[in-house]
């Protein structure tokens, strides 16, 4: 049982968290022909909008309703509706997400009432989406802000079914904002494999998987449309993924009286047996002959690699759902967790092997990583890892020094074997050679030494 | 507020500024902070143009006052590097709570300058405003100098709340802080004829260090750079500087005009990019050294340095010119004036078929009407779609642009290079231009381009039969 700790520091120093606001603007992007609206002045958009095209290298839709001074004060009203207008006529959009922060938060702006002013005073506008979701930047932190833009989706589009459920092959799958768009594919072709037919809410793959598109396309590339959230009310079940989706999934059951299952996490090879039996046992079809190789194939990767990861101390910082799997995983294969710094709070924090979980920033894992062997984080890790001259494992939001981040895959028997590669080369790459005097005898620090011979 | 505001309005109304000059007198006043069009605006906010012109002053904290939304998804992002201290690149944050917005920040921030200073001791705290602590009214100006006065080390409010405008608005507040709270605050150790300041340049991807040789064989002292490689002593001995040049465009016009006023220290505004503006600033920045009586003899000596130089570029340009000629070039140089690269390029044998004057003065555009003749179009606001149909019909080889419009380009399969403020390559000076083609040549010439064109094997009718004949 893990103690859960909160920094008592007043400055924060090399920032982990990133806000509310732009982790709902992301789940906006997994719907087709949408585009997300930041409710605050344009810097809140245009840093968003930055940190995000270096992290997916791709053509990022996000829009600002660009508050003034005088807009602040008297009330963002007009810049609203004029940024819905402007939105709805430049780029035909199917979905303007409308985000708030602190700036719209702490004048009081009641966006809801806006929109229900917008409506009735502009009835061209009927056929697009509008949805408010309130995120200030000053309290929680990016997956809280997506999961809240998921449950305000399910709660304005998704109608409630009017024929029993039982018989469909339809399924939901609520993806957490740590699964990538990589991740969401390989679920794909698990579900259907089952003869699943899942629609994905958000669905990043269709978006920002990295494709090239036929057209030039303002909005989102792709993406589950407004049609098929609306339909999700007739699926047999919802599988959500990470806790911080159960409130969505509730939401969705609550509406619809679609039953859920929730997944903390679905790397490692206990989590992903216990995915295929739930699979195989809701589906009806036996375990595909894939999954049984590729299970092979994991326990496989699990014995060459485990060499390299027994004993090994990593220091972790992360969103709470990102932190609860990459650290029970990176346990689970005989490494020792050093250090774990979180965004956030979560019922998930306590279950976590290590003693404690502090919701803190960089700074405060690049202390607790001293003598740790890997550094486990986004890119923003990368000047502590630098200093301390251990390996860094960039995972999460964002990662913009390496290729491929929208792609990476930790899902799964196969996502699991080729995390083990990956963070196992890591590790082999690192190896400290032993020189002549690497055993040399310092006689009268037995006691340290039996310190650091033992496990934690 | 009221203090921000006049602050802000004086800056619009900058006597200095040709494009603002050449304004009616009813339009000079609102200076160039445009009126942002919500849902259709793009561009930072006044917070992010402060933050770009101070956070290359490497070796004192930055300290951002404002909930997570502003420094949290910012830091370590921009591309000023540094010959020493690394402080800068380090982030501080209040990240304001709901606790602060309820009690006010003020206590929160006093103890957050408390603790960075404790923990890093840097020669100065600069400590950046932004909006929502500006709403709940919280005082920095006050804070900063309580900090000051007990940790006895230079504590400065750039007071920029983002709603507050632009991000050229920013650079010129950041600017103005400078002026009130750093410049002439101290005395350097010793003095030369050949003490310069350079304003404007932010040292993005080492391109100071692209100029700084030339200049170090010249014999002439970079006094301070304001702010690219600089450190905070250097910018507080700076109005003792000989002359100073201005560069990129217009964003810290203000600095170098009251610099003039106040230490009697002239200035031209000068570009570093393309060969001949190169020349022109090394030629202009000995004349006002000169001027202000440094020995005589150094013009020539700049003369046989451009000579040397510029023979040397050229020489290394020339062998693209067979491999990039009548090759045409869409440029959208934002903030880097259009007309001082174009130059370069047609030496290379580029054909110019397209740039944006969106920033440029009336002045720009006439010199860039007469370098490139009728056979250029220039646009001054040219939509993301009409782009991608332009580069889609190949009417264009190569963009060259911001990473704003990097992937209307590639998504339309064209050659496409960065040469925005975010870029990795630098393009100062004569080293810089030959990059720069240098670059652009990379780009035309990767064999990833006839591949990627090619239609997919499902496309090809000739291929679709075979698959049929022998799924058959």
């Amino acid at each position: 049982m893990a103690r859960v700790t909160v920094g008592q520091k007043q400055c924060v120093v090399n920032p982990l968290s990133m806000s509310q606001t732009i982790g709902a603007a992301l789940a906006f992007m997994g719907v087709e022909k949408s585009m997300p609206l930041l409710h605050g002045s344009q810097g809140c958009t245009s840093f968003g909008l930055v940190l995000f095209v270096r992290h997916f290298r791709e053509a990022i839709p996000l829009q600002t309703t660009a508050m003034s001074e005088v807009a602040t004060v008297l009330g963002g009203f007009d810049n609203v509706e004029q940024a819905i207008v402007n939105i709805a006529s430049r780029t035909k959009p199917s979905l303007i997400g409308i985000c708030t922060t602190g700036v719209s938060e702490i004048k009081g702006d009641d966006l809801s009432g806006f929109l229900k002013l917008i409506r009735s005073s502009h009835p061209e506008l009927g056929h697009i989406a509008l949805i408010d979701v309130s995120t200030p930047d000053f309290e929680g932190a990016f997956q809280n802000g997506w999961a809240a833009a998921v449950t305000r989706m399910i709660e304005e589009l998704v109608e409630v079914p009017l024929l029993d459920t039982g018989l469909s092959r339809r399924i939901n799958v609520l993806p957490g904002c740590h699964i990538s768009p990589g991740d969401i594919d390989e679920l794909r072709d698990i579900f259907e494999a089952f003869s699943l037919d899942p629609f994905f809410l958000p669905d990043l793959s269709g978006s920002l998987d990295g494709h090239i598109p036929e057209e030039f396309t303002p909005t989102t590339l792709g993406g589950i449309s407004i049609e098929q959230i609306r339909r999700m009310g007739s699926a047999c079940w919802t599988l959500a993924i990470g806790e911080q989706m159960r409130g969505a999934a509730i939401t969705l059951e609550h509406r619809t009286g679609v039953p859920y299952v929730l997944f903390d996490r679905l790397t490692g090879l206990a989590s992903n047996d216990e995915l295929m039996a739930f699979l195989s046992r809701e589906s009806g079809v036996p375990v595909p002959k894939k999954f049984r190789r590729q299970r092979s194939q994991l326990v496989d990767a699990m014995l060459d690699g485990h060499f390299h990861f027994g004993g090994k101390k990593v220091a972790v910082a992360a969103e709470p759902d990102l932190l609860a799997s990459m650290a029970h995983w990176l346990h689970e294969m005989g490494c020792e967790i050093q250090a774990a710094v979180t965004t956030t709070g979560s019922p998930l924090l306590e279950s976590i092997p290590v003693e404690e979980v502090l919701l803190g920033d960089l700074e405060d894992l690049e202390l607790r990583s001293a003598g740790a062997d890997l550094m486990v984080t986004h890119s923003h890790g990368r000047q502590a890892a630098e200093r301390l001259g251990i390996p860094l494992f960039r995972v999460g939001i964002p990662v913009f020094d390496r290729l491929g981040a929208g792609q990476q895959v930790t899902v799964g028997y196969k996502g699991t074997r080729d995390l083990i590669f990956d963070i196992g080369n890591l590790f082999m790459a690192n190896m400290h050679e032993p020189t002549p005097r690497t055993w040399i005898p310092q006689h009268g620090n037995e006691h340290n030494l039996i310190a650091l011979d033992l496990p934690q | 507020m009221s203090t921000l505001s006049a602050k802000v309005q004086s800056v619009l109304d900058e006597p200095a500024c040709a494009t603002n000059q050449a304004k009616p007198d009813s339009e000079r006043k609102k200076g160039c902070n445009k009126l942002l069009a919500p849902g259709a605006a793009a561009g930072g906010c006044a917070f992010d143009g402060a933050k770009i012109a101070l956070q290359p002053i490497t070796d004192v904290a930055h300290l951002v006052h404002g909930p997570i939304n502003c420094e949290g998804h910012s830091w370590d992002g921009r591309g000023s590097k540094s010959s020493g201290p690394l402080l800068y690149r380090i982030s501080f944050t209040t990240a304001m709570t709901e606790q602060d917005i309820i009690f006010g920040g003020e206590k929160h921030l006093y103890k957050a300058i408390k603790e960075v200073v404790e923990k890093y001791n840097p020669p100065a705290v600069f400590v950046y405003q932004t909006c929502v602590p500006a709403m709940i009214g919280d005082d920095i100006e006050a804070v900063c100098k309580a900090a000051a006065a007990n940790l006895d080390k230079p504590v400065i409010p750039v007071n920029v709340p983002g709603f507050s405008g632009s991000k050229n608005l920013g650079n010129k507040l950041a600017g103005e802080t400078l002026l009130d709270y750093v410049i002439g605050t101290e005395e350097p150790a010793e003095t030369t004829p050949y003490d310069i300041n350079i304003i404007g340049e932010y040292n993005l991807s080492g391109e100071l260090w692209q100029v700084k040789p030339l200049l170090d064989e010249l014999g002439i002292r970079i006094l301070a750079s304001i702010s690219g490689d600089s450190k905070y002593h250097e910018v507080a001995r700076s109005h003792r500087a000989r002359a100073a040049m201005m560069v990129c465009s217009k964003a810290m016009i203000n600095v170098a005009r009251k610099m003039e006023e106040r230490y009697g220290i002239p200035f031209f505004e000068g570009s570093f990019y393309g060969i001949g503006d190169t020349s022109d600033a090394l030629r202009r920045i000995s004349q006002l050294l000169v001027d202000r009586g440094a020995p005589a003899e150094l013009l020539s000596r700049t003369e046989v340095v451009i000579a040397r130089e510029e023979a040397r570029a050229w020489l290394r340009i020339g062998p693209f010119k067979t491999r990039l000629a009548g090759k045409r070039v869409l440029l959208f140089t934002g903030g880097v004036k259009s007309w001082s690269v174009v130059a370069a390029l047609q030496e290379a044998g580029l054909v110019i078929i397209g740039t944006s004057t969106k920033k440029s003065t009336p002045d720009d555009k006439e010199r860039i009407k007469e370098l490139v003749k009728d056979d250029a179009h220039m646009f001054d606001d040219l939509k993301p779609r009409e782009m991608y149909k332009m580069l889609k019909d190949a009417r264009a080889d190569i963009m060259l642009s911001g990473g704003r419009t990097q992937f209307v380009a590639l998504k339309a399969k064209m050659p496409w290079l960065d040469i925005n403020q975010e870029r990795h390559h630098a393009y100062a000076g004569y080293e810089g231009m030959v990059a720069l083609v240098r670059e652009i040549d990379k780009a035309l010439s990767n064999p990833i381009w006839d591949q990627i064109r090619r239609p997919a094997p499902w496309d090809v009718a000739a291929v679709r039969d075979q698959l049929q004949i022998h799924i058959a």
